[in-house]
């Protein structure tokens, strides 16, 4: 449980710093794509008994590679669902095939915190040290980017390389958050805190630090309510996030935010 | 594997009668799907599509642990949130995209949660795989009455709206000049949407089911220069696909002994072809822009 815990929060800090990006950057379908297309990752891994991790991180990758290339090519919306449909029809034929069926899907999918170990603790550590990091390193003008592609560009910024850092990102998120929240639920994490934190405060780093106090609230609560209910963490951490953005709703209308992100 | 033996096999496909289940049923999907999926695509509601149909994820689960036909449970939730959203509608593109999101996150939360109860107080074990990636062969028979009927009422609802809703995209200003509804078109849409993704999650699953309400009309947006042409060719993709994937995962029963490949997994990746071959065809032709203003579906 102690282990639970200490990744819950670790992925709650990280969700938080990349989740305002994502709203920042009208990101919410990459951010959903993303894990979902890490999903074959984890059944391979499976499939060869290796890490978790590394299958999660590999897809990942290569669904920045895919993801980045279809954004230049246009279409965006229909080209990653249909990318993000192959990648999950991929993973059930591999899951199907290894024979591990039903429980691993559902763990994967929606997340699983009493499979966590040690090993595991110390990777998602270094990698949301690093993802932090990375933030930390490229907000300044990923975040001006966000608001004003045109300001940034004559800032000196270039707008590819941000895109793909900002993507490069996301997937190391989704790495080590996946095995905890599951892929389906990732991204709730990310969209529900953040737009939430906008209503209430127009400074951005605020909101981001807000961001992040949402999350871990929302992790925090949901392992509790999980622990005691006996019922899925996946189930808390989804509605707790949309109570997060309803409260936001309430608090501040959506004219008030815009100048925010 | 030999002509005779490809015969033979077909001769025990037709007579099978979970493979004519899961042909009808299939079908019902596919053709609903292309033709919803045609205004989806060009009202550029493919997130929302794609929310719909993994929120309905939810109301599957729940009609396992209600013991209620699967389909009903599709359609009931998946009719809620479209609901829920077009009731909340929102002008900016942004905000839609973070309420999509919103509700897809709270959905799939719910589902997580049926899915868990499902397994534990009912002990489906198979429910998570049957209700998200689908399993065609094992859908009763009861269920094809009741699917051609939500087909027919889908098909009706949009062709009912065909006209108005083929305006509104246009543009919203010149549909109200006409005495159009914006409103009553979008709800309408928004049920037809609802009724398309609870067949074709029966089909392919609740988080496949994009794939067959995207993908086909996608596909055919890229080639096809005329609305009418667009929806023959949708329609035949989706067919095509769902029906090949069906004879795929028979044949596949043989290729791995006694252990046969999903059906939805040759379904979509049927589709993915579909959809690149088309794209290829766009890019060869010269004039590719013809096809521009009808698609409507690049990056805004």
């Amino acid at each position: 449980m102690l282990h639970a815990w200490v990744v819950a929060t670790l992925v709650a800090v990280t969700a938080g710093c990349v989740g305002f990006f994502v709203v920042a950057r009208r990101a919410a379908f990459a951010a959903h794509a993303l894990p979902l297309g890490a999903f074959p990752g984890a059944a391979a891994a499976s499939l060869m008994g290796v890490n978790l991790f590394w299958g999660l991180a590999g897809f990942s990758a290569l669904g920045v590679l895919v993801i980045g290339q279809l954004q230049r090519a246009g279409r965006r919306e229909i080209a990653s669902a249909l990318w993000l449909s192959g990648a999950l029809a991929l993973g059930v034929l591999l899951l199907s095939l290894s024979g591990r069926y039903a429980q691993s899907v559902y763990g994967l999918l929606f997340g699983d915190l009493l499979g966590i170990d040690t090993t595991q603790m110390v990777v998602v550590a270094a990698c949301s040290g690093l993802t932090v990091a990375l933030v930390a390193w490229v907000a300044r003008p990923l975040l001006l980017d966000s608001l004003s592609s045109e300001l940034a560009s004559a800032a000196g910024a270039r707008a590819a390389a941000l895109e793909f850092a900002f993507l490069g990102i996301l997937a190391l998120a989704t790495a080590i958050a996946v095995p905890v929240v599951g892929a389906l639920l990732v991204f709730s994490l990310m969209v529900g805190p953040s737009s939430a934190a906008r209503a209430f405060t127009d400074r951005p780093w605020r909101a981001l630090a807000i961001a992040v106090g949402m999350c871990l609230a929302t992790v925090w609560s949901a392992i509790a309510l999980a622990y005691l209910t006996n019922w899925p963490v996946g189930f808390f951490v989804g509605v707790l996030s949309a109570l997060c953005y309803v409260v936001g709703r309430l608090r501040g209308g959506t004219a008030a935010l815009a100048h925010v992100t | 594997m030999g002509e005779m033996s490809a015969v033979g096999l077909m001769g025990g496909f037709w007579s099978n009668q979970p493979v004519r289940v899961a042909l009808a049923v299939g079908g019902c999907a596919a053709l609903v799907c292309a033709v919803v999926g045609l205004s989806t695509v060009m009202r550029r509601q493919a997130f929302a599509g794609h929310a719909l149909s993994d929120v309905s994820g939810a109301g599957g689960s729940a009609a396992y642990l209600l013991s209620i036909n699967p389909l009903f449970g599709f359609l009931g939730i998946a009719a809620a949130a479209a609901g829920l959203m077009e009731w909340a509608q929102v002008r900016e593109a942004r905000e839609r995209d973070l309420l999509t999101g919103v509700v897809l996150g709270a959905g799939l939360g719910l589902a997580a949660l049926l899915l868990y109860l499902d397994m534990t107080v009912r002990s489906v074990s198979g429910a998570a795989i049957t209700v998200l990636f689908g399993s065609m062969f094992t859908i009763p028979t009861s269920i094809v009455p009741v699917a051609l009927a939500v087909a027919v009422a889908a098909l009706g609802a949009s062709a009912l709206i065909f006209r108005p809703l083929l305006v509104t995209t246009l543009s919203v200003d010149l549909a109200r000049a006409q005495g159009v509804s914006v409103r009553t078109t979008g709800l309408i849409q928004a049920l037809a949407l609802a009724l398309a993704v609870s067949l074709s999650a029966m089909t392919v699953g609740a988080i496949l089911s994009t794939a067959l309400l995207i993908g086909p009309a996608a596909a055919a947006l890229q080639v096809a220069r005329r609305p009418a042409s667009a929806l023959a060719l949708a329609v035949l993709i989706g067919l095509a696909a769902t029906w090949g994937g069906v004879a795929l995962a028979y044949q596949s029963y043989y290729w791995t002994p006694g252990h046969g490949w999903p059906v939805s997994f040759f379904i979509v990746m049927l589709i993915i072809c579909a959809y690149l071959a088309a794209s290829a065809v766009a890019s060869r032709r010269a004039g590719a822009p013809a096809a521009v203003p009808l698609s409507g579906c690049q990056d805004h």
